[in-house]
């Protein structure tokens, strides 16, 4: 019953981006991926045609991966216009080859947005969400500190909506998604996450004033409302969240003075 | 080489106490002279760094993935235990720490177990504190499951997501430190080797991934968080990535090895379909909490699970551990679930599987209540496998997940190298022969926010170190060592991919050093395995250059480590003449199949010490002692 689709091999045309490096052009080029089971991955895939250009002595396609389940965040390319390819709710290494029949041609590409440059081939520099998150996306609550567990309470509602948003898996996908490179629901996420939870709210202003001017410095567009990233993610993260992030803003910024030295990095 | 496990003196319940009062302490002034490396970003890790520099230490972090929020701790599912008794069902401190020694088979030390059991508390306290969105009851307070191996339920959860939650929230405080400037990280660096001078751990060398430039790291103690290495069978519920490289480097500097040979398979993972497969995704335990696991009867029975009658399933796990039933530990479900498909009961197009049921679940519950605790993993089940579990069970297979073993450390997490501490999955724990579900998270988190900043402290305000910059000679030596082995990797120029000679390893490994082992089995594989390290040394074809992302380049590195390794794990499960929990030995088994364990010659951790390239490893030996959970046989029935 494993893989109720047909079990017959298919045979299917890659246009896959090359690039050796961040300072040289990169180019399409056209492979054959042959004999590909549809209870492969897609990743799975790309691992067989890799296969195929080791043995003929050519360079395999680089493409971030690693736990290959879902949750880790670092798998992410553009299948045809769509990041993570055209199934909802799904990372790349969680779409199988049974969404797509014989003879099917894809187009793969990295993650295409400023502020994530390509360093080789599907592979981008995702180091700004690590910056946005240094720069305020925490409860400072230093080991050993910390009341029972049981002394914060938290409505289950609340609890349940801040899962929802912390759900995030940093992916890089709503960016790659939204016509103006924006990071808005990556940042929401984390301001929605923390902000919900009663221990959250002592940072609460400074926090999102923190990631918001960092997610600026580091070239993120802004949110036109366009939603390609609720519908890119595949963590379903809801674009409510980013009305969230506004409201806080808007809020911090008439109670607290914009960031300034003195709480960059919020230690 | 004496082992000193240095536990304190005084009775269990008051030796970490104590221990803690008599460490050397590093006052808060001072330690911003110091620097740590840790290598590895997961819960232990970030923990660690975390805390470190809280503490006011200069650390820097290493991790080969691209941010340090990536680290394989994330996939962990269902759940970290703490005995904070919130559900009133007579947990305590003793009893977790009893359930761990038991569940364990006899093989971890009581003090090291104890202690985890005591922090378990705080652990929960401090990711609240954080922000973990930890599954709540309506009135606000936190709830709680079940997990294998206990009749309490003190599991803490955040949806199927648990790792993922408690991993953020150790990186959110990393991430506070580093833009803090406390932290140093460096991301997509692999740790290639490790910088020994006059006895002590100096540094490491890493190589950069993206430029491939070979660097010296140098510091005043050095932790390793690096995990597991049980993508030694190649298929496995790991990350793609994960190594045991790190570890492998220390062992061949001095660390003695605990243990390689006790490598947990989990009973419930989604069931191998081709060659092709990459890896092996796991579903979680506690699954087992709602579902039931059966098979036909009958052999051969090729029917759709649910035209197969009531009257012709057969429950083996209710039927024959029925005080556990389907929450019987991994190591004694996983050995169910082969002997059935060894019977020919097993089910799917293999015959490698065994069915988990939520049908009476879904009819007693609904199947809204069952969305809201398993959702993510009936979604994941589904896109994986194409079938709906809401309709038809699941097929599981057990896979290899968890590695007991790991490098040797002493009661204050140091291994065998001065100032060289191993915390998490890569020491070889408190876990024993068999690690209890919803454990790891526990113990990564204990060594990395509660053990680690004290240890390191005494350390660090006990012992004289000596000036030592990247200019000293080992440093020297070691980055020579590393650009000379990435040379010779790439100028092979074979027949072969890395990943073919890895899927070979894993098929010998799984074939003789999997769930069941016998003597003939493991001289077998101890044949196998170095006529295919050979192999790869003259055949192995690795494409593209040094100074550049080379994938290919990092997978032979690991793998050829691996090629290694598997061989220590194949030598201790050979001299380790009895069953114990998750190593199980067909010649040492009681008259109703169960592990038979031999207290008399094994009640003791083997820890192995490399003597030299070709030379046969000595087997040191350190005697375990049970003073407080007194040896006996293993029961679940």
């Amino acid at each position: 019953m494993a893989g109720n689709g047909s079990t017959s091999l298919m045979n299917l045309t890659l246009h896959v981006w090359r690039q050796k490096n961040r300072n040289t052009p990169g180019r399409f080029v056209t492979y054959p991926a042959r004999d590909i089971s549809p209870d492969m991955s897609f990743l799975e895939m790309l691992d067989v045609v890799n296969e195929g250009l080791i043995l003929k002595g050519e360079e395999p396609i680089a493409f971030d991966h690693d736990c290959r389940e879902g949750i880790c965040g670092t798998c992410g390319m553009v299948v045809n216009g769509r990041p993570h390819g055209p199934r909802g709710a799904t990372t790349t290494c969680q779409l199988h080859m049974r969404t797509y029949k014989d003879g099917d041609v894809l187009t793969i590409e990295p993650w295409r947005a400023g502020p994530f440059p390509v360093l080789k081939d599907l592979i981008v520099d995702r180091g700004a969400f690590d910056r946005v998150i240094a720069a305020g996306g925490f409860v400072s609550a230093p080991t050993g500190s910390a009341p029972d567990g049981n002394a914060i309470l938290v409505p289950k509602e609340n609890a349940d909506l801040s899962m929802d948003a912390a759900a995030c898996i940093g992916c890089g996908a709503c960016v790659a998604a939204c016509p103006n490179a924006s990071a808005s629901l990556f940042v929401a996420a984390k301001v929605s996450h923390l902000g919900l939870l009663p221990q959250g709210q002592p940072e609460r202003e400074r926090r999102v004033l923190a990631m918001v001017t960092q997610m600026d410095a580091e070239g993120f567009g802004n949110c036109t409302n366009h939603g390609e990233c609720e519908a890119a993610c595949p963590k379903e993260i809801r674009l409510e969240f980013i009305a969230r992030m506004n409201r806080d803003y808007m809020k911090a910024l008439r109670t607290l003075r914009p960031p300034s030295k003195a709480f960059a990095g919020a230690g | 080489m004496e082992l000193k496990s240095n536990v304190p003196s005084g009775p269990i319940e008051q030796k970490w106490t104590k221990h803690k009062f008599d460490m050397k302490l590093v006052n808060p002034a001072n330690k911003r002279k110091y620097s740590i490396i840790v290598v590895g970003s997961g819960l232990a890790g970030a923990s660690a760094a975390a805390s470190l520099a809280e503490l006011g230490y200069n650390v820097s972090c290493f991790c080969y993935q691209d941010s340090p929020r990536r680290a394989h701790s994330i996939a962990a599912q269902g759940g970290i235990n703490a005995a904070k008794n919130y559900q009133n069902d007579g947990d305590s401190v003793f009893r977790l720490f009893y359930d761990t020694v038991k569940g364990g088979d006899f093989r971890s030390r009581e003090a090291n177990v104890h202690r985890l059991a005591e922090v378990s508390v705080n652990i929960i306290d401090q990711c609240v504190a954080q922000g973990v969105p930890f599954a709540r009851e309506y009135g606000g307070l936190l709830s709680n499951r079940s997990f294998g191996g206990a009749q309490v339920s003190r599991t803490f959860y955040a949806r199927g997501q648990t790792g993922q939650q408690l991993l953020l929230g150790a990186y959110q405080a990393l991430a506070r430190q580093i833009g803090a400037g406390q932290v140093k990280m460096y991301s997509r660096h692999e740790m290639q080797e490790l910088v020994v001078i006059n006895g002590r751990a100096r540094g490491i060398v890493t190589r950069d991934m993206v430029t491939g430039k070979v660097e010296s790291h140098v510091a005043d103690a050095v932790l390793l968080a690096t995990g597991g290495y049980g993508t030694v069978f190649y298929l496995a519920t790991y990350a793609k990535g994960c190594n045991g490289t790190a570890i492998w480097r220390a062992y061949k500097k001095g660390a003695c090895f605990g243990n390689p040979c006790f490598t947990q398979i989990h009973p419930t993972c989604i069931p191998v379909t081709g060659e092709h497969q990459s890896k092996l995704t796991l579903m979680s335990e506690s699954l087992r909490n709602d579902g039931r696991i059966w098979v036909p009867k009958k052999k051969g029975d090729t029917r759709p699970a649910n035209q197969i009658p009531e009257g012709e399933r057969d429950y083996y796990l209710e039927r024959k551990y029925p005080s556990f039933g389907n929450l019987s530990p991994r190591d004694i479900s996983s050995r169910a679930a082969k002997e059935v498909c060894d019977e020919g009961r097993g089910v799917g197009k293999t015959g490698l599987g065994v069915y988990l049921d939520f049908a009476d679940a879904i009819g007693r519950l609904g199947a809204d209540k069952i969305r809201e605790r398993y959702g993510n993993l009936f979604d994941m089940y589904e896109r994986i496998t194409d079938e709906d579990p809401y309709k038809v069970p699941m097929r599981i297979f057990p896979a290899m997940h968890y590695t007991m073993g790991g490098l040797w450390v002493d009661y204050n997490l140091m291994s065998t190298i001065q100032g060289l501490f191993v915390a998490g999955e890569a020491n070889f724990s408190d876990h024993g022969a068999n690690r209890l579900g919803a454990s790891a998270l526990m113990q990564g988190l204990a060594d990395g926010y509660f053990v680690i900043p004290y240890t390191i402290g005494n350390y660090l305000g006990s012992t004289k170190l000596e000036k030592a910059g990247t200019d000293h000679a080992a440093f020297k030596e070691g980055e020579t060592f590393v650009a000379a082995r990435v040379k010779k990797l790439l100028e092979i120029n074979g027949h072969r991919t890395v990943d073919s000679f890895h899927r070979d390893l894993g098929k010998i490994m799984w074939e003789y050093c999997g769930m069941a082992r016998n003597a003939e089995g493991l001289r077998t594989a101890l044949e196998k395995i170095p006529e295919l390290r050979e192999e790869f040394w003259h055949d192995v074809r690795v494409p593209g250059e040094g100074e550049e992302i080379n994938q290919a380049l990092e997978k032979a590195g690991r793998a050829a480590d691996f090629l290694e390794l598997a061989e220590l794990m194949c030598l201790d499960a050979l001299e380790r003449e009895e069953s114990c929990g998750a190593h199980f030995r067909i010649e040492h088994q009681a008259a109703d199949g169960e592990a038979l364990r031999d207290d008399e010659r094994f009640c003791h951790v083997a820890a192995w010490e490399y003597a030299g390239e070709g030379k046969k490893p000595i087997r040191n030996v350190e005697e375990l002692n049970f003073e407080n959970v007194h040896l006996a046989t293993r029961s679940y029935k």
